[in-house]
């Protein structure tokens, strides 16, 4: 944050982050954060795309928003995402070709990420330009954030390396399932089992104390 | 192209099920999954759109690759599906308002379903002529359809079942997933 005096945005960063983080919480978008979480790399390249795309259309919503009639303001979403996600598309392209090729089909898909059309119905549509603007970058940490804890697991445990790099000992047998579809299930389940778990420890302890 | 039309509905229907081997339609897989009818009447619905869909996709495609404008894809493609879908809405409405009514919000929500989206990218990538779209658009929404009703099938019966509190709703779905997942990659190989 490059202001932390202003407590109000500072929250509004952070509850995406984590409070209403959209994988964890609100368990948005999952088709991508289960796709190409299969490495760490992966995974980041694909939060940071959607990110961008997140903050740049939230913006250009959010600008829009009153000139925008109410009957056709979906189409005008997508077509202001479709957008956003072509140019995120190219500059993946130039950018890296390894990662264009390893996420594939999966950028475009962007388009129909429920988070970014989410967002901008829910916040930007109806926010100042700067407010929006937090809160999709907040969003677009958490999910981040989210793609990253996915992509760390399956990728030590499947392949017994962080980001390329060799972590594990030679004689580590990698656990080839993790980085099948079917391991991305299981770790995301195992992930929201955590965050349950977490969740009702401390909803007990407060009664405790309430008690 | 050398695969049969055999081949490739298998491959998109088994194989590489949209849902359970690309995490495709992720969504509906886990919200309209909770009892059998709504969820095969959804399937229905989908492998329709899927069919529209991709033929317009291959209009679309070609028309596009003749004026030099690929760039233009994703956006003219997403347009589609979503008028498409508008499409299948008004028709249900006037010849079945009582399948209108037991569909409800599904319907419109089928535009945001990336199994249609990437079933459109995937065929255009992937080189193939008018007659292998269909079928591979009709593979996708019978493979779609199997495991949405498989899923709701077990989901009927873990509502009656004991679990423990923490795991019960989104987790206790994606670990079902997941085995489902690996059961389905014991179709690898077949109709090649």
């Amino acid at each position: 944050m490059n202001e932390p005096n202003k407590t109000f945005d500072a929250t509004t960063f952070v509850k995406g982050l984590w409070k209403e983080n959209p994988v964890f919480v609100q368990v948005l978008g999952m088709c991508p954060t289960l796709a190409v979480t299969n490495s760490a790399t992966n995974g980041l390249a694909m939060g940071l795309a959607t990110a961008f795309v997140l903050v740049m259309s939230s913006m250009l919503v959010s600008m829009l928003r009153n000139f925008i009639p109410k009957q056709v303001r979906i189409a005008t979403f997508i077509l202001i995402i479709a957008t956003f996600v072509t140019v995120a598309e190219y500059l993946i392209q130039a950018i890296s070709i390894d990662i264009h090729k390893a996420l594939g089909a999966f950028i475009s898909l962007i388009v129909v990420n429920c988070i970014i059309l989410g967002r901008a119905e829910a916040f930007a549509s109806k926010n100042t330009v700067g407010k929006s603007i937090i809160d999709a970058a907040g969003m677009g940490a958490g999910f981040t954030f989210a793609l990253l804890c996915l992509g760390v697991v399956r990728e030590i445990l499947g392949s017994g390396t962080l980001f390329g790099l060799q972590v594990l000992g030679q004689g580590f047998e990698p656990w080839v399932l993790m980085i099948l579809p079917g391991g991305g299930f299981f770790t995301l389940g195992a992930w929201l089992l955590l965050f349950n778990y977490m969740k009702e420890r401390k909803a007990a302890k407060m009664q405790e104390v309430v008690a | 192209m050398s695969e049969s039309l055999s081949y490739i509905f298998i491959n998109a229907c088994l194989v590489n099920n949209f849902v359970l081997a690309y995490f495709l339609g992720i969504c509906p897989f886990i919200g309209v999954s909770g009892n059998i009818g709504t969820a095969s009447r959804m399937g229905g619905a989908v492998t329709f759109v899927m069919l529209v869909s991709s033929m317009c996709a291959y209009g679309i495609h070609t028309l596009l690759v003749a004026i030099d404008a690929p760039f233009l894809q994703l956006i003219s493609y997403i347009v589609v599906i979503a008028s498409t879908v508008q499409l299948v809405e008004m028709i249900i409405k006037k010849f079945s308002p009582a399948l209108f009514r037991a569909l409800g919000i599904f319907l419109p929500l089928i535009t945001t379903n990336c199994a249609i989206l990437g079933l459109a990218l995937f065929q255009t990538s992937k080189g193939y002529n008018f007659l292998e779209s269909l079928v591979y658009a009709l593979g996708a929404g019978a493979g779609f359809t199997i495991a949405l009703v498989i899923m709701a099938g077990i989901r009927e019966d873990l509502d009656i079942a004991d679990t423990p509190k923490v795991v019960r709703g989104t987790a206790i779905v994606l670990m079902v997933a997941g085995l489902l997942s690996l059961t389905f990659m014991g179709f690898a190989g077949l109709g090649g």
